[in-house]
């Protein structure tokens, strides 16, 4: 398993809706379970988000949506990611949460995010399964 | 070290000084993380530093002092001088994680190509907070910056050691803390070149104003010898009153640094300071190398029952790895 505290998590809250409960806790739930968390806050547009990406080079991107707008926003941050050569999955593991309905959830780990964690997630097995894919990217391998 | 990652560490560079940020940002990543990267890093950007003007915000948690570096930021950028920020929160010496949440004051410039903000934890090495900075900083210098901010927590060894860090220290206060100005007499006052007290929107900011020049005008002698007296300058950082006043004293500290050949005696401390602290680095790291941790340990209980003083067991140890009698 890769050192908890050298892996870096941007937890980021993209879009307009100001639903900002869950991503705190799960902030928290990662500061607690020993990894360097940094959070930018509600209010992210997709270009913020790629770009604190960049600059302090995390190696997971958690965003949190709760608005209905993650078929827009999710694809525009993958793309971006993509076109600033950060390679999701690669360089940059992308998970999300929040309100989510089942099929959006399908067709966005079709396009390479990770895995989507609707309420009720346990936090025991987002962390399991960050420490398990993370050992995978190319700056862990 | 493998000639693979050696090609790499040199593509970084190369694409770090075309300007290029993700390059930038991973090999700040390499001088936090790993010890052999960092130096064959530091030996190969070192010629490319010495540019930037390094300031630290420095003050108690809550004091504003992102706030008021999001709104400095912008003021400075007014100048389009290329801006890095390096914002250190503190690990938890429990769980070894940190939850960093400076940025989120300043993402309004995480877009603008002439800003780089990078997140720092401190995680808790002794003295290993001033190297990576150090480090970082030189990073960052390399990729241009010509002025960098670096704000820390302002308890204990992390603030004496931003005095090593920045060639000026601005002290961010706020009113209503009333032991805080007494923290200050204790010995911070040495370290301020310049303080703000920030939220000056609150009615008690005329007063911590107040009792902070009384406090400044009991060392007349000081200022007077050393040719530079702090002003305190009041802010509210929220809207940003009192930051171009800010800026500017900072400029005019620069200047006072420069004109007066201080600046010459601060980066020569700085240096004196970064080569003992990686020399006892490499020797702390030799030990680990060629004593076993069961042989250290058994040494330390001794000390500890008494029955082998410290320095005893230090010239042992420097004996036994290093081969000199001490
Ligand atoms: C509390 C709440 C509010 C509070 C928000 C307070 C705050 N600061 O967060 C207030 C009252 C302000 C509010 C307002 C509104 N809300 Co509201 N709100 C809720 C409610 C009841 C609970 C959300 C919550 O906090 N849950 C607790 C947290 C801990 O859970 P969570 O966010 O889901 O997070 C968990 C998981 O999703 C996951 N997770 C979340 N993020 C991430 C990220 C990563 C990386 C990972 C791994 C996991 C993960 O882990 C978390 C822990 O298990 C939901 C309904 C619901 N049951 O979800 C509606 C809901 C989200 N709100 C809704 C709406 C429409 C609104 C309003 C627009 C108006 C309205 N009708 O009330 C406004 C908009 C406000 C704004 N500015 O955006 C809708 C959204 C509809 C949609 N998406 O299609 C919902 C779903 C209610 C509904 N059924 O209609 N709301
Ligand atoms: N009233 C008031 N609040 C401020 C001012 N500057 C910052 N704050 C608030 O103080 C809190 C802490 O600010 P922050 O910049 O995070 O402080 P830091 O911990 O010193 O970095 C935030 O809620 C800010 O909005 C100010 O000038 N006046
Ligand atoms: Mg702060």
């Amino acid at each position: 398993m890769v050192e908890r505290s050298k892996v870096r998590v941007l937890i980021a809250k993209p879009g307009l809706d100001g639903h900002d409960r869950g991503a705190k806790v799960i902030a928290r739930a990662f500061r607690d379970a020993g990894f360097e968390v940094i959070y930018t806050g509600i209010r992210q547009t997709p270009e913020q988000i790629v770009e604190s990406v960049i600059q302090e080079d995390v190696d997971v991107l958690g965003l949190s949506i709760l608005s209905g707008a993650h078929m827009v926003l999710i694809p525009k941050i993958l793309k971006l990611l993509e076109e600033n050569g950060v390679k999701v999955n690669e360089d940059v593991l992308v998970i999300a949460g929040g309100i989510i309905p089942p099929d959006d959830a399908q067709e966005l780990e079709k396009m390479g995010v990770a895995k989507v964690f609707g309420p009720g997630s346990p936090i025991g097995d987002i962390i399991n399964f960050v420490d398990e894919k993370v050992a995978k990217l190319k700056k862990f391998a | 070290m493998y000639p693979v990652v050696m090609k790499m560490i040199d593509d970084l560079i190369e694409r770090m000084r075309r300007g290029d940020k993700r390059a930038t940002a991973r090999l700040i990543t390499f001088v936090e993380n790993d010890e052999e990267k960092a130096r064959e890093i530091i030996k190969k950007i070192y010629g490319y530093t010495g540019k930037a003007y390094i300031v630290g915000i420095t003050g108690p948690p809550g004091a504003g002092k992102s706030t008021l570096l999001d709104k400095l930021i912008k003021e400075v950028r007014k100048e389009e001088k290329i801006v890095g920020v390096i914002a250190i929160d503190p690990t938890s010496p429990f769980t070894g994680g940190a939850l960093l949440g400076d940025r989120i004051r300043m993402q309004k410039h995480s877009t603008d190509p002439g800003v780089f903000i990078r997140s720092m934890a401190t995680r808790g090495s002794l003295g290993g907070l001033a190297k990576a900075t150090n480090d970082a900083i030189k990073v960052l210098d390399a990729y241009g910056c010509d002025v960098i901010f670096v704000e820390t927590v302002g308890v204990g060894q992390i603030e004496v050691d931003i005095v090593k860090t920045a060639d000026t220290v601005v002290l961010t206060t706020i009113p209503g803390l009333g032991d805080d100005i007494q923290t200050i007499k204790a010995g911070l006052m040495e370290i301020a070149d310049i303080f703000v007290v920030n939220k000056g929107d609150k009615e008690e900011a005329d007063r911590t104003v107040f009792e902070l020049k009384l406090m400044l005008d009991l060392e007349k002698e000081k200022w007077k010898e050393r040719g530079w007296r702090p002003p305190i300058i009041k802010t509210v950082a929220l809207t940003n009153r009192g930051i171009p006043e800010l800026w500017k004293a900072i400029k005019r500290h620069k200047t006072f640094l420069e004109e007066s050949g201080r600046i010459k005696d601060k980066r020569r401390f700085r240096a004196e300071e970064e080569v003992k602290t990686i020399i006892s680095d490499i020797i702390t790291g030799k030990v680990g190398k060629h004593m076993k941790r069961e042989e250290i340990y058994s040494l330390i209980g001794k000390i500890a029952e008494r029955e082998l003083d410290p320095y005893s067991a230090a010239e042992l140890i420097m004996e036994k790895t290093l081969g000199v009698k001490v």
